[in-house]
């Protein structure tokens, strides 16, 4: 029994070679036609049209631009609602504002896309008549939406892990609620926080659907929200509905921008899981 | 220093007025969480610059007095206080007052050691800043720490964090973040129970040091600690005040047989 | 050096307790050191910060709150008129005013029972071996951090797997199967996550009281450990099939159809789910396309509802047992 419990837990290890050796295998077919340089540093996503271009840079950018977009909406409300509950929020409202979380955190993705396609931009465009039907900017205004409750609820987390008897110290010497909030209870969860921040990033950076959906379908070098763009995520589900034939260069493309997509991510994870480990040993 | 009126009443209840001024005055203060009272109509008067020790056994109220001096039963969720606080002649829990402006005013010192998780100079100098001190960050870091006796153990390693000095040196560093303040009042929350017996001798001799300037309200569990350090004892036992008076007196001389039994080691 | 009398003395003792009461505290400043040194509190401005900061929390909390309700206002004002019996049993169709959910619900329901068979007995069985007979090995620090990153890859990368290892190497073709099979990858990490949370909160006397009475390590967690943590078990193995049901690009990848005018009746027949039939339909330019994506939506989210009601009856049903 314990032997076959054992390999349910190899298991795990062996989706992580799976993966990896998926996307190197078919990857490194596409860096024998395209080399890494070019891959790396190209400025023309061009993959469909002739000649053909794989510079990554546009795919990138569009990334970079909804993930920031996400990150300034959702890290920081996340991080107020972390401290609301703390600090402020009677056990009622706690109890009410925890499963309305939950529920946000437990809509599918594609809902998002269809909202943000569908409420979003029309709003965007009801105010300024230059914003394209496809854009960054509604897509990453429901993607911090959407990672607004892991935030959240990790911040909240880490919060409440502060020792009470440091934040009484704090209110002991004549601070004020603010005062202790912000600079003794946050200072303490900092590695909590930041690892929360780092997870939400991640989060946002792999998010396919919303960003499918919403941002459209151009890889273009900008940094105009209101523009449509595409991003890593974005062209691997466009490729992956497509025609494309097993084999061709277009096929193969996507496991070299999967690749990317999973070392950014990989490296991300791999930070805030020694930023959590780290601060588990503080507070204990 | 110990001077007051003791008044005979006539159920042989012996009251005890120390003399005035009082830092700190209660009167009729009961305290409850919920539906269980902890603190029932104390009247005490704690005069300036002198040390009070709260004696008792374990729940009995003692730390929950303690804490209503400088409200800190405000974080408490459920904790109900009525009565009156006076502070410099007003009452502290009066709707006008602000419990900020009065807790930067009568400093408090925990149980266990909690400095903040930053270095030694940030740890004092970080309740000054916030309430606006204007002098000089240099010398109040080091008055502060030579008042605690501190000074001359860490005088080299300011920037080094708080927590990486022993349990001892942690709850001076306490001490002297609390005196920073400048406050009237300090309110100890047993704070030798987390210690050696060495660095508890250290802060009791410092407590005897630190009364020329400040009033000082002790909880303690330790009957010697009380005898040792302070001019006036109040033993409470399941919320009330049972006797208060010059230690000496209390510790000798028992007006009430529950002290007696209590100061001889009979319970608790 | 500095001297005690460097302490400031004089102007603390103005900080008065009530607002509006000069200079209470005079009386103290005779008998104690008088110093030069200010202090200036600004209880008003720091009142202020802290007003401020209390309605920044507040503001954030309620972008939260007022998402959700557009979000669902603003899907059922679209969508509701649109849901009906007809709706949930016909085919998709090109005429929108025609097209149907039963393909792609049946689908769903299909995958998420498949998903629940492979996915549950591989998660609990990885989380009670690390939790309960794993030693604190170099292996198993790699499996937890290995954990820690599943976690965290993108859905898309799953379907990539998918892809390669079970629609091509398997020949599973773009089946229910290998949609289940992908799936279950993907949730494994959050089942074995939260699973091993529950057994953390098994307290060891149970564990030892059972060892006592000569039971081995297995017969121990079999009989008291397993139904000790089961309600916490189930809650996680709950939430992650609705993460299973809502989830969209790793079956994107392994080619789920977008229009399917038959019941999949097998798990190799072709199959599509309510979220990618609900993608598909957003996409389209029409109006009433997104009107039957809004239909979609509220049927979808009605599914989760069900399937999270059903966590937390089971819970309470398990944890009702308990106290018997």
């Amino acid at each position: 029994m314990k032997k076959l419990l054992f390999a349910c837990a190899l298991f795990c290890i062996l989706i992580t070679l799976g993966i990896v050796l998926v996307l190197l295998s078919e990857a490194v077919l596409f860096f024998e036609e395209v080399p890494l340089l070019d891959f790396i540093t190209g400025t023309i996503w061009a993959p469909m049209f002739e000649p053909k271009s794989f510079g990554v840079l546009p795919l990138v950018c569009g990334t970079f631009l909804i993930t920031c977009g996400a990150a300034i909406i959702g890290l920081p409300s996340g991080l107020g609602v972390g401290l609301f509950l703390n600090d402020f929020a009677p056990n009622w409202l706690r109890s009410i504002i925890k499963p309305v979380l939950e529920i946000l955190a437990g809509i599918p993705t594609v809902v998002y896309g269809y909202f943000a396609l569908t409420v979003v931009t029309p709003l965007l465009q009801r105010m300024s008549p230059s914003v394209e039907v496809f854009n960054a900017a509604s897509a990453a205004m429901v993607v911090g939406v959407m990672v607004l409750p892991m935030v959240a609820s990790l911040c909240d987390d880490a919060i409440r892990a502060v020792p009470r008897s440091i934040k009484e110290a704090g209110y002991a010497l004549g601070a004020t609620k603010c005062e202790v909030a912000l600079q003794v209870t946050v200072p303490s969860a900092l590695s909590g926080i930041v690892a929360s921040f780092i997870l939400a990033i991640s989060r946002a950076f792999g998010e396919t659907m919303a960003v499918t959906l919403a941002a459209g379908s151009t890889p273009k070098l900008t940094l105009n929200p209101f523009e449509s763009v595409q991003t890593l995520t974005a062209y691997i589900a466009q490729v992956s509905t497509g025609d494309t034939p097993q084999g061709s260069l277009e096929y193969k493309s996507i496991f070299a921008v999967g690749m990317l997509l999973l070392v950014v991510t990989l490296f991300f994870n791999m930070l805030a899981y020694y930023l959590v480990k780290r601060f588990r040993t503080v507070t204990e | 220093m110990v001077t007051g009126n003791t008044n005979m009443s006539g159920n042989g209840q012996r009251s005890f007025d120390p003399s005035p001024p009082y830092a700190l005055e209660a009167r009729d203060v009961n305290v409850s969480y919920g539906t269980s009272r902890a603190v029932l109509d104390v009247n005490l008067k704690i005069p300036e610059h002198t040390i009070v020790a709260l004696i008792g056994p374990s729940g009995c109220g003692k730390s929950t007095l303690l804490r209503s001096f400088n409200r800190m039963n405000d974080f408490v969720r459920g904790a109900k206080v009525t009565g009156e606080i006076l502070f410099r002649d007003s009452n502290i829990y009066d709707k006008a007052a602000d419990p900020v402006l009065l807790r930067r005013q009568i400093g408090m010192v925990f149980q266990k050691p909690n400095p903040f998780p930053t270095s030694i100079r940030k740890n004092i100098t970080w309740g000054p800043k916030i309430n606006g001190y204007q002098g000089d960050y240099a010398a109040l870091v080091e008055t502060s720490l030579r008042r605690a006796a501190l000074w001359d153990e860490v005088s080299g390693k300011l920037d080094e964090s708080g927590l990486a000095l022993s349990g001892g040196q942690q709850q001076r560093l306490c001490i002297a973040r609390a005196i920073a303040m400048d406050p009237d009042v300090i309110l100890m929350d047993e704070p030798c129970s987390a210690l050696d017996p060495s660095s508890t001798l250290k802060i009791e001799n410092l407590l005897l040091e630190l009364k020329e300037r400040f009033t000082i309200v002790i909880v303690t569990h330790n009957m010697q600690q009380a005898r040792r350090v302070s001019d006036y004892t109040a033993f409470m036992y399941q919320g009330e005040l049972v006797e208060f008076g010059p230690t000496d007196g209390v510790f000798e001389t028992p007006q009430q047989e529950l002290t007696r039994d209590y100061v001889s080691g009979r319970f608790g | 050096m500095a001297s005690m009398d460097d302490m400031p003395k004089s102007m603390s003792k103005s900080v008065t307790l009530k607002t509006g009461t000069a200079n209470l505290g005079d009386s103290h400043i005779e008998h104690k050191a008088i110093s030069r040194a200010i202090w200036r509190p600004r209880p008003k401005r720091r009142w202020l910060a802290g007003r401020i900061f209390f309605l920044l929390t507040l503001l954030s909390t309620l972008i939260g709150l007022i998402s959700l309700i557009f979000l669902l206002e603003s899907i059922l004002g679209q969508g509701w008129d649109r849901v009906s019996w007809e709706f949930v049993s016909s085919f998709p169709s090109r005429i929108a005013s025609r097209a149907g959910i039963k393909a792609a619900l049946v689908g769903s329901l299909y995958l998420t029972g498949l998903v629940a068979l492979i996915a549950i007995p591989l998660g609990v069985g990885a989380a009670v071996y690390l939790e309960e007979f794993a030693a604190d090995t170099r292996l198993r620090r790699m499996i937890d951090v290995n954990i820690a990153n599943l976690a965290g890859v993108p859905s898309i990368v799953y379907g990539m797997l998918g892809l390669m290892v079970f629609v091509r190497i398997c020949a599973f073709g773009h089946s229910l199967l290998a949609g289940a099979c992908t799936m279950s990858l993907l949730i494994l990490p959050v089942i074995i996550v939260t699973a091993r949370e529950a057994l953390k909160t098994v307290p060891m006397g149970v564990r030892l009281a059972a060892l006592g009475l000569g039971a081995t390590r297995w017969q121990a967690v079999r009989a008291h450990v397993l139904p000790t943590a089961m309600p916490g078990i189930l809650t996680g193995v709950i939430l992650s099939l609705s993460r299973a049901v809502g989830e969209t690009a790793p079956l994107l990848m392994i080619g789920a159809l977008s229009y399917m005018a038959f019941v999949p009746e097998s798990p190799m027949d072709d199959f599509t789910v309510l979220p990618i039939q609900i993608f598909n339909w957003s996409a389209r330019p029409q109006d009433e396309f997104r009107v039957a994506a809004a239909a979609g939506i509220i049927v979808l989210l009605g599914v989760l509802l069900t399937v999270n009601a059903c966590a937390i009856f089971a819970r309470m049903r398990f944890q009702r047992k308990m106290q018997w």
